[in-house]
C-alpha cells in the first residue's frame, strides 16, 4: 500500500484550477457538554465563527448542508437558518451514522463540484447529554408472550442472546479479529492507542478531556467490552463543528490574505460496505474504508507515506490499531508493531489523532466528521498553537459510522 | 390443563430444534450466499431465490469480546463472539459453557453448537437459544 512521494502532487495544490473545491473558512465549540445550550446554539456559534474566518457572510453562501444524526428529522438545517439568516439557499439535512458530518461537508463539495453553488456551508452537530453509546436498548412488554417477529423470527431481543450489538463490542471484536489474523497484536497494543490519543488531548483546548493516562490506568480501568475498557472508549458530549467551501474559480478572485488561508480538498470520498461474507452477521468496518482510501489516495494523487498528519475514526481503541492497516499508514498485518514504533504519535512518521482523537477530543455524532476537517485544516494553515505539527502540508480525514458508512476527505496545504 | 413438557420456541427462526439442533441458512441458489435472517434479494448477487440449508454444528473462534456492560436484562460478563462453522459460515452468537476471561476464552479455539432455556413467558412457553462451547 506504501506508495511513494509523487511530484505533481504538491506542486497542483499551488495552481487553483476552476473546478476545484477549497476550504475557505472553519470553527469548531470546544467538544464538552452543554446543559444549557441547544443544538442550534452549538451549531451557529460553529457556522457564524466559520463564516467570520472564511471573511464571508451567509449571505454569500449558496447550500447549506447540516449533519446531525438526532436532529436531521427536526429540520436542523432550517433551525440553524433562523439564527444565522435565512436567506432561502437550498438545505441539506444530513444523517449517515457516524459519517453524519462528514456526509454534510460532501453534500456542499458536490454542490460546488456540479457547477450549482460558488459558496457553501457545512455544519455538523450534535447534543447527546448522557444518552451514551454503551448501552443496548432492551425490549419491553406488559404481557411477556414469545412469539416470533421481525426478519429474525426472533421471540425477544437478542442483543446479549446472539452476541453483542453494543458498539464497544461490535468494535472489539473487529479488532480481535484482527490479532487473531495477525502476530502482535493484543491487549497491550489496542491500550496503547488509548494512551496515545489521551497524551496528546492535553494540548488541544477543544478536547473534551485532557488527562493523561498511564497504560496501567487504562488497562485496569473498567472493562466496557473487553479488550476495550472505559478509558479505550470515546465519551459522549456535545458540540459543532463548520466548514465554509468555495470553489476555485471564486477563491482565485479573492484577496491573498484569504488564498493562502485556504486549505484544497484533494479528494472527499464516501462508501458504504460492498457485499462480503462475514459482514451479513457483523458490521464489516474494513472493506469499506479500504475502498475509500484506494480511491481518495488515487484522486488526490497522494499516499499515506505523503501524510504529514492523520484523523481517523477512534470511537475505540480496537477501530484505531485495526484502520493503520485499512488506510495503508502501515504494512499490512503489521498494525502491532506501528503502534509499539511509536510511528502515530506526535512526534512519530504518521501522527495519527493529534488532536486526541475521538477517545479524548470526544464524539458528538454529527459534529465528528466537520470537526475532523477542521483540526487537519488548521495544522495545515500552521495555526494549530501547542499541538501543531511542523510544517504540515498534506492530511487525512476519516470517519466511518456502522451501517455502514465511510468518509475520507484528503487536504493539502495552499501554495498560493 | 397440565402439559408434561412445556412448549418450547427456538429464539429465532433460524435455530431449529429436534434431536440434533442446528442452524439453517437462506442460502442463494444462484452465488450461494448464506443469509440468517428473511431476504427480499441476495445481497451478493440480486437474484431472489434462496434454498434451506443446513449449517455445520462444529466452529472456529475467530473473534471474541467479553461484554461487562450487557444491554438491560442480560446477565454480564458474557462471551460474545464470532464464528465460522466447518463449512464456511460466519456465525454471530456466545460462546457458553466457558469462562469469560480472556486467560480462558482462545482465538482459533474448536468449539461447537449448544441450546440452553433463556426462560419462559407468561403461557409457559420456555425460549431455547443457541450458543457455541469449546469443543
Ligand atoms: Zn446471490
Amino acid at each position: 500500500m506504501a506508495t511513494t512521494k509523487s511530484p505533481t502532487a504538491k506542486s497542483s495544490a499551488g495552481r487553483i484550477s476552476d473546478d476545484s473545491v477549497w476550504i475557505l473558512g472553519t470553527h469548531m465549540t470546544r467538544f464538552a457538554r452543554y446543559p444549557d445550550k441547544d443544538v442550534v446554539d452549538l451549531a451557529a456559534e460553529a457556522s457564524i465563527a466559520a463564516l467570520e474566518d472564511g471573511n464571508v457572510t451567509i449571505h454569500d453562501m449558496d447550500v447549506l448542508a447540516a449533519g446531525s444524526l438526532f436532529n436531521a428529522g427536526t429540520g436542523v438545517g432550517q433551525r440553524i437558518q433562523k439564527q444565522i439568516g435565512q436567506t432561502g439557499i437550498p438545505v441539506f439535512n444530513v444523517a449517515n451514522a457516524c459519517a453524519t458530518g462528514a456526509t454534510a461537508v460532501r453534500t456542499v463539495y458536490l454542490s460546488i463540484k456540479a457547477g450549482e453553488a460558488d459558496l457553501g456551508l457545512a455544519v455538523g452537530v450534535e447534543q447527546m447529554g448522557k444518552m451514551g453509546l454503551l448501552g443496548g436498548a432492551g425490549t419491553k412488554k406488559e404481557k411477556k408472550v414469545y412469539e416470533p417477529s421481525g426478519r429474525y423470527g426472533a421471540v425477544t431481543g437478542i442483543d446479549g442472546y446472539i452476541g453483542t450489538e453494543g458498539m464497544p463490542g461490535v468494535f472489539a471484536q473487529a479488532g480481535m479479529e484482527y490479532a487473531n489474523t495477525y502476530d502482535g497484536v493484543g491487549f497491550e497494543q489496542f491500550a496503547r492507542v488509548a494512551y496515545k490519543n489521551h497524551l496528546h488531548s492535553t494540548l488541544n483546548p477543544l478536547a473534551q478531556y485532557r488527562k493523561e493516562f498511564t497504560m496501567d490506568e487504562i488497562m485496569t480501568s473498567p472493562t466496557m467490552s473487553y479488550p476495550n475498557t472505559l478509558l479505550m472508549c470515546c465519551p459522549t458530549g456535545d458540540g459543532a463543528a463548520a466548514a465554509v467551501l468555495v470553489s476555485g474559480q471564486r477563491l482565485k478572485a479573492m484577496p491573498a490574505q484569504v488564498r493562502r488561508r485556504a486549505v484544497k480538498i484533494s479528494a472527499s470520498v464516501l462508501t458504504s460496505d460492498p457485499y462480503t461474507e462475514a459482514s451479513q452477521v457483523q458490521p464489516d468496518v474494513n472493506t469499506l474504508t479500504r475502498n475509500a482510501a484506494t480511491k481518495a489516495y488515487e484522486t488526490a494523487g497522494v499516499g499515506p507515506k505523503d501524510l504529514d498528519l492523520v484523523e481517523l475514526h477512534d470511537c475505540f481503541a480496537t477501530a484505531e490499531l485495526i484502520h493503520y492497516d485499512n488506510l495503508g499508514l502501515c504494512e499490512p498485518g503489521a498494525a502491532g508493531d506501528f503502534i509499539d514504533s511509536g510511528a502515530p504519535f506526535r512526534d512519530g512518521t504518521t501522527p495519527v489523532n493529534v488532536s486526541g482523537g475521538l477517545i479524548s477530543k470526544g464524539h458528538p455524532i454529527g459534529a465528528t466528521g466537520v470537526a475532523n476537517v477542521f483540526e487537519v485544516t488548521t495544522h495545515l494553515r500552521g495555526e494549530a498553537g501547542d499541538r501543531q505539527i511542523a510544517d504540515a502540508k498534506v492530511g487525512l480525514a476519516h470517519v466511518i459510522g456502522l451501517g455502514s458508512a465511510c468518509a475520507i476527505h484528503v487536504l493539502e496545504k495552499a501554495a498560493v | 390443563m397440565e402439559a408434561d413438557t412445556p412448549t418450547q420456541v427456538p429464539l429465532v427462526s433460524y435455530l431449529r430444534l429436534g434431536s440434533e439442533a442446528h442452524l439453517v441458512a437462506n442460502e442463494c441458489t444462484n452465488c450461494g450466499a448464506r443469509f440468517f435472517d428473511r431476504r427480499n434479494a441476495c445481497a451478493q448477487c440480486g437474484l431472489r431465490e434462496f434454498k434451506n440449508v443446513r449449517v455445520d454444528n462444529a466452529a472456529k473462534l475467530k473473534a471474541f469480546t467479553i461484554v461487562h456492560r450487557a444491554a438491560p436484562g442480560i446477565p454480564a460478563p458474557y462471551v460474545s463472539a464470532i464464528v465460522e462453522t466447518t463449512d464456511g459460515t460466519t456465525v454471530r452468537s456466545n460462546v457458553v459453557n466457558c469462562e469469560p476471561d480472556p486467560e480462558v476464552v482462545q482465538l482459533g479455539m474448536e468449539l461447537k453448537l449448544t441450546t440452553y432455556s433463556i426462560g419462559s413467558d407468561d403461557d409457559g412457553t420456555e425460549a431455547i437459544a443457541f450458543g457455541y462451547q469449546p469443543a
